[in-house]
């Protein structure tokens, strides 16, 4: 008997709970329909086409689609990692996102300090809004302003260098491989480094004016300040930002490669994204760029896993 | 005495020094960021033949609207002008609007769905399909060739998303259990209540859809391949880079612009120059006036994000 009073009890407590639960999907109808759409929106962009990795392992044909393409198992990635471009592809891409880092970090951090010395509150902010012109930018129009600047023919730079005596002709930059790495790292930083700088900018003024204070105190100068203050003061934006900029390193921008990187500099300007787009929409070979974009966003999802869980972690710590 | 007196002088001059340095450094910065589009105003509004003589730095030498002229007579510029906006405007007003309403539904603490659905679209942030499958999910539902492929796409941004539940969550929640006291169902809470109280950061990420509406290119280029109804004017410019990068500034703009009044008086140079500026200068105007607001957005995505 007393067994089953519980069990009738307990079966009460679940419809009722059942029915509360049935209450708040009720009172929450609006909340559903005000978010059902995006969710289905959201559903066929960015969820559905990871069936197509399917291609990946098929040899695809699009007039016969996913059902009736032949399966070829790791064929394609077997050949990937045989194809010299293909490395040489990848390469490119990691040096020039390394490059992009290092640049943008130091160049971003090195700005917002010197930014953060100066005392007229107008020239600050007037400097400022000029250094995010260029993030406003497209890259369509930053490729032709580079261009411009970097011309043989009456190129500011060229101009500039020859007028000081540094060349005495000018310099074909953009059709020299050497340089290329280079003008993508420096154009992004131009491109980037006002903005990049906000974060930290913000940082600086959240530190405590108390410990500029008795640095003073204690004799310390200007650069005993930013090197004992300022930069530890910044120093969990930096790391924070640092590890989740690692998490991006297979991108290494598309743009400025594919506009820029044209005929002698093809060699290393080609990043894995170009590989992408010059076997899957010029030449039709479908499987293997998938198969390349894939192993992209692989590497791609692990790295920000492993960044994440890390950031997660010294979050935690910073908070104790 | 003399010692002292020193001291005073040092005290007095590292300061100067410093500051003469680091303001000479802005100022080269300030330069070195403004000048390459300074310098293009100028060549857009020389004559293009002046312009060949080279030697153009801060001002037009020969002023001349001729290049504009050419611009905004040329058909393809103009639709491509339309299509840009048009682009521009329908997706920062739809953009704004379903991000602000995900982020709304997301911050409510009651929603029963909450942890799913935020995980649902954080997890869009990390995972992309790449470039051939999702060409294949646009040419399956038939929008190549098709305005919407400009708008629905990229809707809905799972960052923008996060900057908006971020700031919605910092409000109190009184304003909408005072709301919900009343009797206001979630959706008039929403257009009602939030959607005026959110306004500085709906104006940053209105800014941030509005620039990356504006300055796509890549989408007219894979899905609109050859439609000239619906060119933008960031490709238009990328194929006047594409021709000079490939054969030097010297080729002729009208290999571009077969349909082009081409006349001996415009060059390839001065044109670009004029699409340029038109095509830059729509974000240019409106960012600096919006400053304030999208530098607290860097700092909620920074921290959220």
């Amino acid at each position: 008997m007393a067994v089953n009073d519980i069990a009738l009890q307990k079966k009460a407590i679940k419809l009722v709970e059942r029915k509360k639960l049935f209450n708040r999907y009720k009172s929450q109808k609006s909340l559903f329909f005000m978010i059902i759409p995006c969710m289905i929106i959201t559903f066929i962009f960015s969820y559905w086409p990871l069936t197509g990795w399917i291609m990946a392992f098929q040899n695809f044909r699009p007039n016969k689609g996913y059902f009736k393409s032949t399966f070829v198992g790791f064929d394609q990635f077997k050949f990937l990692f045989q194809d010299r471009i293909f490395w040489q592809d990848f390469r490119n891409t990691l040096v020039m996102s390394v490059l992009n880092l290092v640049f943008g970090f130091v160049f971003a951090i090195g700005f917002a300090l010197l930014l953060n010395e100066i005392r007229s509150l107008n020239f600050k902010r007037i400097t400022q809004t000029a250094s995010y012109l260029p993030h406003f930018l497209s890259w369509v129009i930053v490729c032709s302003l580079i261009s411009n600047i970097l011309s043989t023919y009456d190129g500011t730079l060229n101009n500039l260098l020859m007028w000081l005596g540094v060349i005495e002709k000018p310099i074909l930059w953009l059709g020299e491989p050497n340089y290329f790495w280079w003008i993508v790292a420096f154009s992004n930083v131009w491109k980037e480094v006002g903005w990049n700088s906000i974060i930290y900018i913000a940082a600086m003024s959240a530190i405590d004016p108390q410990l500029y204070e008795s640095c003073e105190i204690d004799g310390g100068n200007r650069y005993h300040k930013i090197w004992h203050i300022t930069l530890p003061g910044i120093r969990p934006t930096i790391i924070v930002l640092l590890i989740m900029n690692i998490g991006w390193i297979m991108n290494a921008g598309f743009e400025i490669q594919y506009l820029l990187g044209r005929g002698l500099v093809m060699d290393v300007s080609e990043t894995i994204d170009i590989f992408v787009l010059k076997y899957g929409i010029t030449l039709g070979n479908y499987s293997l760029a998938t198969a390349s974009g894939m192993l992209k966003s692989v590497i791609s999802i692990v790295l920000i896993a492993i960044t994440n869980y890390i950031s997660g972690r010294m979050d935690e710590e910073s908070v104790f | 005495m003399t010692q002292i007196a020193l001291k005073k002088n040092k005290i007095k001059l590292e300061p100067i020094i410093f500051y003469s340095i680091n303001t000479t450094i802005m100022m080269l910065v300030m330069i070195v960021m403004i000048y390459p589009f300074w310098n293009t105003i100028a060549v857009s509004f020389n004559n293009s033949q002046d312009t060949l003589r080279g030697g153009i730095t801060f001002w037009p030498r020969d002023f001349s609207l001729f290049n504009y002229e050419t611009v905004f007579k040329n058909q393809l510029l103009v639709i491509a002008s339309i299509n840009s906006v048009l682009r521009t405007v329908i997706s920062t007003v739809l953009g704004v609007f379903t991000s602000a309403m995900v982020g709304y539904v997301l911050s409510r603490p009651e929603f029963v769905w909450r942890k799913f659905v935020t995980r649902f679209f954080l997890l869009t942030m990390y995972v992309s399909a790449g470039l051939i499958p999702q060409y294949f999910l646009i040419r399956n539902l038939h929008m190549i060739g098709n305005f919407s492929v400009y708008i629905l796409p990229g809707l809905i941004s799972a960052f923008n998303i996060i900057v908006i539940r971020a700031y919605m969550q910092t409000l109190p929640s009184s304003l909408v259990e005072a709301a919900q006291i009343d009797g206001a169902g979630h959706f008039r809470i929403f257009m009602q209540i939030m959607l005026p109280v959110c306004k500085p950061v709906l104006a940053t990420i209105a800014l941030w859809c509005a620039v990356g509406a504006w300055n796509s290119w890549f989408d007219t280029f894979i899905y609109c391949f050859g439609k000239d109804n619906l060119t933008t004017l960031q490709y238009e410019m990328m194929k006047l880079i594409s021709a000079s990068m490939s054969s030097g500034t010297n080729k002729s703009a009208d290999a571009v612009y077969g349909n082009m009044i081409v006349t001996d008086s415009v060059t390839p140079v001065s044109i670009r120059a004029a699409v340029t500026i038109v095509a830059s200068v729509p974000i240019l105007v409106v960012y600096p006036f919006l400053q304030k607001y999208f530098v607290n957005g860097v700092m909620i995505g920074a921290v959220k994000g």
